[in-house]
């Protein structure tokens, strides 16, 4: 009885938040449930017939939750926190707007999955990648994974973890599980030359030498193996192979499985979305969706907002990708080279929490393939000058360089010097591809996140 | 005949944590804007470190598990390094790196990780870390006040021995240790800093102090540096300061 009256309240705040124009409600309902009841997201979690999945990594989570939903389709009443609100307060929320739910598909944040496997008792676990990110936030990438390490030793038994091997960190936290399902990438014609600058995770998890790789795919993400304890990338039971990048529009893989083998495609860019299409996958095959669904899923998928985002705008159009940590950003950067690169971008850089204080990731991002092909640069928000110095110092002649602090002149700016019929790129930070949103929402020219996710 | 000066970066594979690229891309591009050759050489696990060689060095930070690895290696090179400075070479040691040129790390198990000496002081492992927007005033050169604005994340307390020399007094933030005002630490032309961010891009004076501590080891006198266009520089540096001013860490 009690538990019923918190919950009417906590979801009238979600009403009210919404009404107020203070966002879509996606956190506040369950930040006053937890405040009236700490235990009541593990009562709601309970109550769904299918149990819940969790999804966490730094990169690609919104994504890889995105395509699980898009594959189980209408047949399983999902409660699912789409809109990126990925906290203790965000899943609570998610549960709250969703009372009929059968299914808990939850994307959560890499510092609050610990917290969140202890109250939802999950019974599937999906691990993407760990990238050094927000250091001033999350702390050294090694305590990310030993939080992880005994998240996993504490999932209830029969709890599958869905893992992607190809990054050393994540198969060593997950060695000697029993009940494991393990996915990664093999096809070494897709594989760079060589590891990124930023890549992290580089040595040997048992004895300290430097991995060889025999593919480097996205990051320190790969097939390696140690040269001086033999330790190497475990064997796949999901993997992509025979990859096929078609610039900026789609991808194509054969996704074999423990089911089968299928030729896939995705109308998402990018070998790191190939990742998100392998983990989300694999995490759906697990969840009970067949072969035919998860190529269907696939098929059908459109990017989540602002991660690849068309926002047509007049007889032109934006293209938002989002950008937030080195790993993300170089396949950001890849993925727009690949397709000849802009002439004309924006990029924009906050400081705010959820962007991370800490500016200096900028400088281990490797801009400079980017640069190249550059004639106008327009670098925006609120450190839009530490950009101009790492376009600068990466070789962008200063005076193609337009520093426009505000974000709404930039964008404007940058449609400007955007021909007729053509497309302008923009890179914006988390909290700027928000203000960048509330921008194209207000002109019109796009549906708030929130509705845009229901 | 055109000036140049040799830069040796220790462990770049292993100490690269907070964009310590951007403060080597810094360096050489303002040598090569003044026609001064940079050339760039990296000194890693198993490599000597020859006292006659470098006119600058620079280490950067990692993470626990990286600074561990090299630690053990850098004692080796200890005596070169020190011999190196007393030759005037510059040297920039930033975190980590900072960390390790001191006297000793005693982490939170009690344990000591000796250092090399080369900077006069000590670090001891915290409880809480130290994480924000830092502002200091430093006087490199007498009668020259400067300030340097950066972003320090730390968890060591680093203490300056009695009558060591900072790098600067802290205007907002942690600084060394939270407690006595104070940040980094510098010896002869050797300078050790919690602040990255990277410091150098929008602190663009240290650069050419260090160039212009490099040149003067190569070329046996002080040189004089051109001035560069800095506007991108100087608003960025206003930014960081307001940034450290308006939300600096402080206990």
């Amino acid at each position: 009885m009690r538990l019923q009256l918190e919950i009417a309240v906590a979801r009238a705040a979600g009403r009210l938040s919404r009404l107020a124009g203070r966002g879509g409600g996606t956190t506040l309902p369950g930040k006053i449930l937890a405040a009236l009841d700490p235990r009541a997201l593990r009562t709601l979690a309970q109550r769904l017939p299918r149990g819940s999945a969790l999804v966490s990594a730094t990169n690609g989570k919104t994504t890889t939750a995105a395509i699980v939903a898009e594959i189980l389709g209408g047949r399983v009443r999902l409660a699912h926190n789409r809109a990126g609100a990925n906290l203790v307060s965000g899943v609570a929320s998610a549960l709250l707007a969703a009372p009929d739910a059968e299914l808990g598909l939850f994307e959560v944040d890499e510092g609050a999955f610990p917290d969140v496997v202890g109250r939802i008792r999950p019974h599937a676990v999906c691990l993407g990648n760990l990238f050094r990110d927000q250091l001033d936030r999350y702390g050294e990438l090694e305590l990310v994974a030993e939080r992880w390490r005994s998240a996993l030793a504490e999932l209830d038994a029969g709890a599958t973890a869905i893992v992607n091997v190809d990054d050393p960190l994540l198969a060593d936290i997950a060695r000697g599980r029993a009940n494991l399902l393990r996915f990664g990438l093999d096809d070494p014609t897709a594989a760079r030359e060589r590891l990124p600058h930023a890549a992290d995770s580089k040595y040997c998890r048992s004895c300290g030498a430097p991995y060889t790789y025999r593919a480097a795919y996205v990051g320190h993400l790969g097939d390696y193996a140690c040269p001086g304890c033999g330790e190497e990338r475990p064997p796949l039971d999901v993997a992509a192979r025979s990859i096929v990048l078609s610039g900026l529009e789609s991808a194509a893989f054969d996704l074999v499985t423990p089911q089968g083998t299928r030729r896939v495609s995705l109308p998402l860019p990018g070998l790191y979305n190939v990742y998100n299409a392998v983990a989300a996958a694999s995490l759906a095959l697990v969840l009970g969706a067949s072969l035919d669904d998860v190529e269907a899923g696939l098929a059908r998928f459109r990017a989540a907002f602002g991660r690849f985002e068309r926002i047509p705008s007049g007889d032109k159009a934006v293209l938002l990708l989002l950008i937030k940590n080195p790993a993300g950003a170089n396949e950001v950067v890849r993925t727009l080279v690949a397709d000849g690169g802009p002439r004309v971008a924006v990029v924009a850089l906050n400081d705010n929490i959820a962007d991370g204080r800490d500016v200096s990731w900028i400088w281990d991002v490797d801009f400079e393939p980017l640069a190249e092909g550059l004639e106008r640069l327009v670098v925006t928000g609120g450190r839009a000058h530490e950009l101009a110095l790492r376009f600068k110092y990466g070789g962008v002649p200063p005076e193609r360089i337009e520093v426009v602090a505000d974000l709404e002149r930039a964008l404007d700016r940058g449609l400007e010097l955007t021909p007729r019929g053509a497309e302008l790129v923009v890179l914006p930070t988390y909290t700027a591809m928000l203000a960048l949103r509330r921008i194209a929402v207000a002109r019109g020219l796009a549906r708030p996140y929130w509705e845009e996710a229901a | 005949m055109k000036p140049k000066i040799v830069v040796g970066h220790l462990y770049p594979d292993y100490l690269n944590i907070y964009a310590d690229r951007g403060n080597i891309a810094v360096l050489e591009r303002r040598a090569a804007w003044r026609g001064i050759g940079f050339d760039y050489r990296t000194i890693g696990l198993g490599e000597e470190a020859n006292p006659d060689e470098h006119d600058l060095y620079y280490v950067g930070g990692g993470q626990d598990r990286e600074q561990a690895l090299v630690a053990p290696d850098l004692a080796t090179k200890g005596e070169s390094l020190r011999e190196a400075v007393a030759g005037g070479a510059a040297f920039l040691a930033v975190c980590g790196g900072y960390q390790l040129l001191g006297r000793f790390y005693r982490g939170r198990s009690g344990a000591e990780l000796p250092g090399i000496g080369l900077l006069p002081q000590h670090t001891v492992a915290g409880e809480r870390r130290m994480i924000g927007d830092v502002l200091l005033e430093c006087e490199l050169e007498p009668g020259h006040r400067r300030t340097l604005a950066g972003f320090e994340n730390h968890a060591g307390r680093t203490y300056l021995d009695e009558g060591a020399e900072p790098l600067g007094r802290v205007v907002a933030g942690f600084g060394n240790n939270g407690e006595d005002g104070v940040e980094g630490s510098r010896f002869g032309s050797a300078l050790g800093t919690y602040l990255h961010g990277p410091l150098l891009p929008r602190n663009p004076w240290l650069a050419d102090w260090l160039i212009g501590k490099a040149l003067a080891r190569r070329l046996g006198e002080p040189p004089d540096l051109e001035p560069l266009p800095d506007d991108f520089e100087s608003s960025a540096q206003r930014v960081s300061a307001e940034r450290a001013r308006a939300r600096g860490g402080r206990f």
